[in-house]
């Protein structure tokens, strides 16, 4: 299910459901820059839907769920780099020094990377605490990636607006959650 | 000079409905006759031709020395990949919402600090001059350009037929404010068009207004200005960011002071009033070093005042074009 959204870029891409219309690589940009952006919000809504429905078999999509995300966002990356800028070094220089959206999503990438580089079960043991610490910089990557999207929008805020909605909601979730959890702790070490 | 010629297709002006019972057709449609009756009268509204004020006008032009010989983005290009946020944020948005854009009757009204003020019907208000075929250049502040052939007038000729007075400096151009119908200016939609300030008002100095190059536009490819090009008159001022060369214009207005002007009001340190294309100076948030030009897979460099730097450039001479972008 995580390919159906590459599998209609593709398409786009090669000319069908109405091409890429009349500026093709910026709608190029776009179509990957927003299912990066979904991907990511996909990652992030794991925890919070396991801890309201209950079902421990979500977690175990998280790894996965996650990699996809970084997926998108490296191809979105990579047509910035390839056929944006077609590899001018020059230009690639100048927007990651002097344009504040590219280095912002350009740091999230980085961040993204690190995660993925950490992913595995031997990393995992291997940093033990510091893993939680470090794979807590999704929510940085989170806010990175929305930040991205509203300096480059000219005016049209709305689906920014929905980007950050969302995320806010997934984080407020984590906050209140452990907010909550931490109060029936308390409350049942008052009782005992 | 625009001549008005019938063709057999046509019928006669005896056979057309009368404008205030056809400008009424939606509403009467909407008024809820029968779901059946309402798709027949549909059907057949369809087949109207469209109430643009300019229909029916054959464009007739002369070539000029100012158009470029470069390669024209095809008419297509140009009609459907368009910012006009009266019409949406999308750049389909006004090709698909053209309707919207309700241009027939329209008054353009010049006043100010002139001393031959007036109003005119949009008709009368072109006839006087002869057209030429203008192709030049667009560079668009997003980062993106296109070669346009444009039918229209240099806009001295209006400036001079309103005699502007001594203290009058600046001229200042006000677009349509209509928001019962461009779905972009409602204001339930703000959130899609970032609080600009409608109507969409632009200004120049009166020699930026005065130069040859300055034009007010009619046409496009030999027809008249599709709505989401700017129907059914626009300006087109090619050295400087495509949002300077406000559409659909309906008031011009001479003043002393520098006019305030809608995107310098809704992100003053991005949109200068200038706004000469400088690929040295960047906006804020992207480089203005390159553009891709539409129908092209490479970025090019983007040239001083776009490539027209041997015209213009003294309008500007002894200025901080840093300071005043």
């Amino acid at each position: 299910m995580s390919l159906l959204p590459a599998l209609w870029i593709g398409l786009r891409t090669l000319g069908g459901f109405g091409g890429l219309g009349v500026n093709p690589v910026e709608k190029l940009l776009e179509l990957s820059g927003t299912h990066a952006m979904i991907a990511l919000l996909v990652a992030l809504a794991v925890t919070p839907l396991r801890q309201l429905t209950g079902f421990a078999w979500i977690a175990r999509l998280r790894r996965m769920l996650g990699l996809v995300a970084f997926v998108y966002v490296t191809a979105h990356a990579l047509i910035w780099l390839g056929v944006d800028l077609f590899f001018d070094w020059e230009l690639v220089f100048y927007d990651l020094t002097e344009r504040p959206f590219v280095m912002v999503g350009f740091a999230a990438w980085v961040i993204l990377l690190l995660l993925t580089l950490t992913s595995t079960t031997a990393a995992q043991r291997w940093l033990r605490r510091k893993w939680l610490w470090l794979h807590r910089g999704v929510y940085v990557a989170g806010v990175l990636a929305v930040l991205h999207f509203l300096w480059l929008a000219r005016a049209d805020y709305a689906e920014v607006a929905l980007y950050a909605a969302i995320l806010t909601a997934l984080l407020g979730w984590r906050i209140a959650y452990r907010w909550h959890s931490r109060r029936v702790q308390a409350r049942r070490r008052a009782a005992a | 000079m625009l001549i008005r010629t019938r063709r057999r297709s046509e019928c006669s002006r005896s056979e057309v409905t009368p404008r205030e019972i056809y400008a009424r057709r939606r509403e009467f449609l909407r008024a809820g006759v029968g779901l059946g009756a309402g798709v027949a009268l549909g059907s057949l509204g369809m087949a109207l031709p469209a109430a643009a004020a300019l229909r029916g006008y054959e464009l007739e032009f002369e070539p000029s020395a100012f158009s470029t010989d470069e390669a024209k983005t095809s008419y297509d290009e140009i009609t459907s990949y368009n910012n006009f946020f009266e019409m949406g944020p999308g750049k389909g948005d006004p090709k698909t919402y053209a309707d919207q854009l309700k241009t027939d009757p329209w008054t353009i009204t010049v006043d100010g600090l002139c001393d031959n003020p007036g109003e005119y019907a949009v008709e009368d208000f072109i006839s006087p001059w002869s057209l030429e075929e203008r192709i030049y250049r667009m560079r668009c502040v997003e980062g993106w350009s296109m070669v346009i052939p444009w039918i229209g007038f240099e806009l001295n000729r209006i400036i001079e037929k309103a005699a502007p007075r001594g203290d009058a400096r600046y001229v200042a151009f006000e677009s349509i404010h209509d928001p019962e119908n461009l779905r972009g200016q409602r204001p339930r939609r703000r959130a899609s068009s970032g609080g600009l300030q409608w109507p969409y008002t632009e200004g120049l100095r009166l020699d930026e207004a005065m130069h040859p190059l300055t034009i007010l536009a009619v046409g496009l490819y030999d027809e008249v200005l599709p709505n989401q090009n700017g129907a059914p008159l626009r300006l087109v001022v090619p050295w400087k960011y495509g949002f300077k060369s406000i559409k659909s214009i309906q008031h011009i207005r001479f003043v002393e002071g520098q006019p305030p002007t809608l995107w310098n009001q809704a992100q003053p340190d991005e949109y200068g009033f200038y706004s000469n294309v400088n690929p040295n100076v960047d906006h804020p948030r992207w480089s203005q070093r390159t553009e891709r030009r539409i129908g092209e897979f490479r970025r090019q460099r983007t040239e001083m005042f776009n490539g027209y730097g041997d015209e213009v450039a003294s309008l500007y001479e002894g200025m901080d074009l840093r300071e005043y972008f």
